[in-house]
């Protein structure tokens, strides 16, 4: 059978049914608590799930990967933990010194304030979780949650948005600029059974404001767990985010996530992603430049091994003119991994003077690994400049013996010319503590995949 | 330092070279000259271990061992170094970063410790002065997007650091404008040392007019056909190649 055949024999009704049959059940609770405006989100959204299901291989943007292992698992949301030292000791390599102060640490989608701190932010910035924001800051909430990233636009975003309990709150007021960077990480910790979390981080930058923020995704043990993540980024006019995003799930692990960044006028947002773990992930991201002059870049690098299925979806929607975007996806493939890029670029009517630059390219260590790259081009405007390259292969031969007859044995140069693709991404990156990090776990996993190749 | 045997070398089954016998001693430097296709730049490459070519005749000896049995690696960790002629870019690889790990792959099979980026940014500051750079290009990812010209000089910032004994340019002169030609020149005198050798393989005699060869070989459908000292660069200079390929008939 083939996988398609086999994928679409698991667009099992039971497990859509079940679904339903738990948003029901939890229904009642705490609904006393939730706002009316966010329980019509949460029962659209699971109206929507009911609806579609699943995703299987026949629709076009799921055509490469199978999310059957995860419609297949029987998931139970895990209960609030209780804060403990082992805890704290299996978030310290998820941290970056350096953000400290700023930090909101999430276990199994629930907030932990014990491992949290939210010390020295500036007069009028809100870091910590959505269900306090809940409280002091509705108004922002329910102006911007679920109105980028709508619940509507897919399967897991609406599983997502019906199972919103709580999630990351970052809001920067006009004018504001937040210096240390601030992260949110979300840990899983899976027990015996498959967990599974639905973590959702909303973060405003208000006009003229300026904020770096982390998010982080890890896991701890051996266990099964599901990671379905929303996260919305509403970007003022005049304004600058730069989002760094680390995936470094256990390799038990199912991670599905939509990061939608939303752009106002003269707006910057630098976007830098590195995946490294799951067994099999799938990210769309969508980035809407939605007044003229702004400016977005995405920087993403995707690094596989083994069994690890990896996708990324994007989308870069200029909807106004004058805007500008830059994407660099780099991936190395190694074992029987599979990487898939889709890079879609949409110009709308009137979005003149568009510039769209668009690039992936894909190192392929090993002869059972696989690379799908495709770039989707969608211009309804005339006066403008699109461009898109892609690559797909092993390593350069020219390269590997300009580095030997410098002395470097194969196997070194082999690492080094692998690292380069890591480090090209990794180079972009401003946040020196964070590069530095990413930099060594890059290091580390490119020397153990080319010291495994030498082991028969 | 380097003796070469009736060395026949070609690729799938394309003999380019057919018979090649070259002695090289420490303290000189050879000019190998020829017109395009000759062969130049494939002997260069057989040195240095290139795995497109296959020697299917003779031997190499450098100092005393066979060159031919090594890999390209042991060859520069023994201190043979190429000079490319059409250098190549490293993605994402700072050229700081990649001096450094090529220095510290020779170092360490000469049983040396590994130099760490400070010690390294030592060396490094007195090799640029010898080709006349500032750090400019050294956290540019290597060769990416460099002229012609910064390509080359990047070879030779190379072999500066690199300090080897037996150094092959391969018409590292050729798309140079006379200041870099003269720059380039210069860093090659300077790096000269009775303990070392330099082959250098080029198109023209321009070269020759600031790099003085103590030999000169001409290079024709894969053999040389003629040796002399420096002034044989000037008689071809003057005659063109075809007075060599005819005087060769004629003998």
């Amino acid at each position: 059978m083939t996988p398609e055949a086999a994928d679409v024999l698991a667009a099992a009704p039971d497990a859509r049914a079940r679904y339903v049959r738990e948003f029901e059940a939890s229904a009642g609770n705490g609904a006393g608590q939730t706002p009316a405006w966010l329980r019509a989100v949460r029962e659209g959204a699971i109206a929507r799930f009911a609806e579609v299901g699943f995703p299987t291989m026949r629709q076009e943007e799921w055509r490469f990967t199978s999310v059957r292992p995860i419609a297949d698992t029987v998931f139970r949301r895990a209960d609030e933990p209780v804060p403990s030292g082992a805890l704290a000791t299996a978030m310290a390599p998820y941290l970056l010194c350096e953000a400290d102060r700023h930090r909101a640490v999430f276990v199994n989608g629930h907030f932990v304030a014990a491992l949290s701190s939210l010390a020295g932010l500036p007069e009028g910035v809100t870091v910590g979780n959505l269900a306090a924001a809940l409280g002091g800051e509705a108004d922002v909430v329910q102006q911007h949650l679920a109105r980028y990233a709508r619940p509507a636009a897919g399967p897991f975003s609406a599983l997502n948005a019906a199972f919103l309990l709580d999630g990351a709150f970052v809001f920067v007021p006009e004018g504001v600029d937040v210096e240390e960077p601030v992260q949110v990480l979300f840990l899983s910790s899976p027990s015996r059974e498959p967990i599974v979390s639905h973590p959702r981080t909303l973060v405003v930058v208000e006009r003229g404001a300026r904020a770096s923020i982390v998010e982080s995704y890890a896991g701890v043990g051996e266990g099964v767990y599901w990671t379905n993540a929303v996260t919305e980024v509403v970007v003022g006019d005049g304004a600058r985010a730069d989002c760094y995003r680390v995936q470094r799930e256990s390799g038990t692990a199912y991670h599905v996530a939509t990061t939608h960044t939303h752009q106002g006028r003269d707006s910057v947002v630098w976007f830098h992603l590195v995946a490294l773990g799951a067994a099999l992930a799938r990210h769309d991201i969508v980035s809407v430049l939605d007044g003229s002059g702004g400016l977005c870049t995405l920087n993403g690098l995707y690094l596989l091994g083994g069994q690890q299925h990896a996708d990324h979806h994007t989308t870069i929607d200029h909807a106004q003119p004058h805007c500008e975007s830059h994407e660099y996806f780099n991936g190395v493939l190694d074992g029987q991994s599979h990487g898939v890029f889709n890079g879609r670029i949409i110009v709308r009517p009137g979005a003149q003077r568009t510039d769209a630059k668009q690039t992936n390219n894909n190192l392929v260590l090993s002869g059972e690994a696989r690379a799908d790259s495709q770039p989707q081009l969608e211009i309804y405007a005339d006066d403008v400049r699109c461009t898109h390259g892609a690559t797909l292969g092993p390593l350069d031969e020219r390269a590997l013996f300009y580095l030997r007859s410098r002395g470097m044995s194969a196997d070194a140069a082999r690492s080094l010319l692998s690292y380069g693709f890591g480090a090209e991404i990794l180079g972009r990156m401003d946040i020196a503590p964070l590069r530095a990090q990413l930099d060594r776990l890059v290091r580390a996993r490119l020397q153990r995949e080319s010291r495994r190749e030498n082991v028969p | 330092m380097l003796e070469i045997r009736n060395l026949h070398a070609g690729v799938g089954g394309t003999e380019i070279l057919r018979g090649i016998d070259l002695t090289v001693r420490t303290g000189e430097v050879h000019a190998i000259m020829g017109p395009n296709g000759s062969g130049k730049s494939t002997l260069a490459q057989v040195l240095a271990g290139h795995p497109t070519f296959t020697v299917t005749e003779g031997s190499v000896l450098y100092e005393g061992r066979d060159l031919l049995g090594m890999d390209p690696e042991e060859r520069a960790q023994q201190g043979l170094f190429l000079a490319f002629q059409y250098p190549v870019e490293i993605r994402g690889v700072t050229n700081a970063y990649f001096l450094r790990s090529a220095l510290n792959a020779i170092r360490k099979h000469r049983g040396e410790d590994e130099l760490d980026p400070v010690d390294f940014l030592g060396v490094l500051d007195e090799k640029l002065k010898v080709i006349g750079w500032d750090d400019s290009l050294m956290n540019r990812p290597v060769n990416d997007g460099f002229s012609g010209g910064e390509k080359k000089r990047n070879e030779i910032l190379q072999m500066a650091v690199l300090e080897p004994k037996l150094a092959i340019l391969d018409e590292t002169d050729s798309g140079l404008d006379i200041d870099a030609l003269k720059t380039v020149a210069h860093a090659v005198n300077t790096l000269r040392a009775p303990t070392n050798a330099t082959v250098v393989v080029t198109h023209y005699q321009r070269l020759l007019n600031y790099i003085t060869p103590d030999y000169v070989h001409v290079l024709t459908g894969g053999r040389i056909e003629k040796s002399g000292g420096k002034e044989l660069a000037w008689e071809l200079e003057a005659r063109g190649y075809d007075w060599v390929a005819a005087g060769a008939v004629i003998a």
